[in-house]
């Protein structure tokens, strides 16, 4: 993994500190044309992964993408799925096995209806394999090496003791994708309890670390045990910690910790981006110096 | 450990069944659900011991406490029984389709001495907690005028028929959205114990409300407004927020952030004279295990120590509960 990765929470207005603040972000991202122009922008500061959430929108992007292969040649992205916003609304309106009529694909409700309910519980996993390659279906012909379960569904699986599911995301993706699961989570030390488990060694883990124990559920000091023993590749996210943190102090937290692999940041304007970018890469030459 | 069971694994029972899953001090007994599909793979994947009747369960799981979280209508009766049978409860919100049911369920847990908790989780919001201290303790002077608001995109097209269309069920943005709103005007100010009169208008649903929109009356004598429309597709997610001035200041604050403003130099601590804003990480603590929201995992974390006897059992008890209920029928008896 490249060791400054690029979100897109900015682009879907989601701001975890101000409301008024997502809503002049989804003024700004309202055409597609924008979000090209800022991941444009990354790409120019050397960032080359785009991890983003199965978004409608994202769909439209990677049209762009893949009308452009030149362009794009070593743009690679992390999809990170479901966008559970999705599957939550359609349950309210369906109910379950309505929103599973309308989200998985194929030829499986000729099944589904000649075994009836009983079908659908003995096949859960199929069920989530088809869920998966729906959602996989907008990144055709686009390079993605790693597919991020998102957090509120790696950690109500968790939660719900369901690690038979959490691994077989993880055999789906390698078998189907060629590709390595990634697990975004806010339980980082809990869950790779259970992926190690399950027989995953070293997975990737995308979790909140930064220096003011925002969503690190267990607190810092054993994040930062966890850490140092490396038994995970591990992709900080939420580094300026919901904005508690001036980015300066945040980004010299995070890059100067042991085995954090990446770190994932997302910027609507050029000048964030680059300052970012510079900030990181200023950090990991001093620490090379000290080495 | 304490044997907790839950009746109503759907989407928010399945939110409590998961953090309460990760609580190093909870054993889950039983879960009941009537749907087939849901207890089938709750039972293969997790392997909680799923019933289809919740009196059966309990009479076999025999749990300290259950969580209660079916469509509203049902909440009396199983609460009832529960009761009945020494159990502590946690209901979800809103706690019964009237208050004399309410009421009812109020006294019998206190007379039975049962923890008792309701699922308004906004009151485990550092911002809002914030904001009701701030009331509490005079910093923001004699309440003056407040605005309580709730927008969403729960209902933005015409829908097919749930149990939230149907108004006996507990369908409606009152009952299931404003309810919030009101719940914490109610804890911050005082009890909302008059309506001037109140709007509850349709959009897009046929038989229930979409919006509410009240000038109402607390307990205390000031005044305020209740705006909230669940159909309202501008924003992502419910954004709750609550706005109140007073003789000495002002505040506006949602789930993220609090701002204040104060006249004169008689703040807080951490605070100064003018406008302030805070967010809500620095004011939220750390929970042990996070799913969507601290509050979430905090809430059921001070259930669980209430019933363990380490807290009081004094935040959204049903007595509040029993009140919420109370305004909301006052709103409504007012917009006919
Ligand atoms: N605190 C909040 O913000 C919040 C959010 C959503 C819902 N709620 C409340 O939670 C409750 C449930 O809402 P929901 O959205 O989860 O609804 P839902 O329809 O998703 O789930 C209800 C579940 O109860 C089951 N059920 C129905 N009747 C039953 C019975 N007799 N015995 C056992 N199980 C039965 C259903 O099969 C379903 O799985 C409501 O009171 C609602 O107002 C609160």
């Amino acid at each position: 993994m490249e060791r400054i990765l690029f979100g897109d929470n900015q682009f879907f207005a989601v701001n975890h500190i101000s409301d008024e603040k997502s809503r002049a972000q989804a003024i700004k991202f309202k055409d597609d044309s924008a979000i090209i122009k800022v991941l444009d922008d990354a790409m120019a500061a050397g960032i080359n992964t785009f991890m983003c959430t199965t978004h409608d929108r994202i769909a439209n992007i990677c049209d762009v993408i893949r009308d452009n292969p030149k362009k794009y040649k070593d743009f690679k992205i992390y999809p990170c799925m479901p966008y559970a916003h999705k599957y939550a609304n359609a349950v309210t309106e369906l109910g379950i096995v309505g929103t599973l009529k309308q989200y998985v694909p194929g030829n499986f409700f000729g099944s589904l209806f000649k075994g009836g309910v009983a079908y659908i519980n003995k096949d859960f996993i199929s069920i989530m394999e088809l869920l998966v390659d729906a959602e996989m279906k907008m990144f055709k012909g686009i390079n993605t090496p790693v597919i991020f379960l998102q957090n509120v569904i790696t950690d109500l699986l968790l939660g719900l003791g369901m690690n038979e599911l959490l691994i077989a995301f993880a055999k789906h993706v390698e078998s189907k994708y060629n590709a390595e699961a990634g697990f975004i989570t806010m339980n980082l030390p809990k869950l790779l309890s259970v992926l190690e488990e399950g027989g995953i060694k070293n997975p990737i883990i995308c979790a909140s670390i930064n220096k003011v124990n925002f969503r690190m559920s267990g607190g810092k000091e054993l994040y930062e045990e966890v850490l140092k023993q490396g038994r995970c590749r591990v992709i900080a996210m939420q580094v300026l910690g919901g904005g508690a943190i001036p980015p300066k102090e945040a980004l010299e937290y995070v890059a100067n910790l042991p085995n954090v692999e990446s770190i994932l940041f997302g910027a609507s304007s050029k000048q964030n981006i680059q300052n970012t970018v510079e900030t990181i890469k200023y950090h990991d030459n001093q620490r090379v110096l000290v080495e | 450990m304490l044997k907790v069971a839950l009746i109503g694994a759907g989407k928010m029972g399945i939110s409590h069944l998961s953090i309460l899953g990760a609580h190093p001090d909870v054993e889950i007994v039983g879960v009941c659900d009537t749907s087939k599909i849901v207890s089938d793979v709750l039972e293969k994947y997790s392997g909680f011991s799923c019933y289809t009747d919740y009196l059966k369960m309990v009479d076999t799981t025999k749990p300290d406490a259950v969580f209660v979280a079916v469509p509203t209508k049902f909440h009396y009766k199983m609460v009832k029984d529960l009761l009945d049978r020494n159990i502590h409860v946690f209901s979800e919100k809103p706690f019964c389709l009237n208050p004399t049911e309410s009421n009812e369920l109020f006294l019998l847990a206190k007379k039975k001495g049962l923890v008792n908790q309701v699922g308004y989780h906004n009151k485990f919001v550092g911002t809002f907690q914030e904001v009701k201290k701030l009331v509490k303790e005079g910093f923001i002077g004699e309440p003056q005028h407040f605005l309580g608001e709730a927008y969403g995109p729960v209902v933005i097209k015409k829908k097919s028929e749930t149990w939230r269309s149907d108004p006996n069920e507990g369908g409606g943005c009152l009952m299931d959205y404003a309810s919030h709103v009101i719940d914490l005007i109610n804890d911050i100010l005082s009890p909302i114990n008059s309506c001037k009169g109140a709007m509850l208008k349709s959009i897009y649903s046929k038989q229930v409300d979409d919006a509410v929109y009240a000038l109402v009356g607390i307990e205390s004598g000031t005044t305020g407004v209740i705006s909230v429309n669940w159909s309202d597709e501008t924003y992502r997610k419910m954004s709750t927020s609550v706005t109140i001035i007073g003789s000495k200041g002002k505040i506006v604050s949602d789930a993220n952030e609090l701002k204040v403003y104060f006249k004169s130099d008689e703040h807080p601590k951490g605070y100064s004279k003018g406008w302030n804003v805070k967010y809500v990480t620095d004011l939220t603590e750390e929970v042990n295990f996070y799913l969507r929201g601290e509050e979430y995992s905090s809430q059921i974390d001070y259930f669980v120590k209430a019933v363990q006897g380490e807290v009081p059992n004094t935040v959204n008890t049903f007595e509040s509960a029993w009140k919420t209920d109370l305004s909301i029928s006052i709103i409504k008896n007012n917009s006919k």
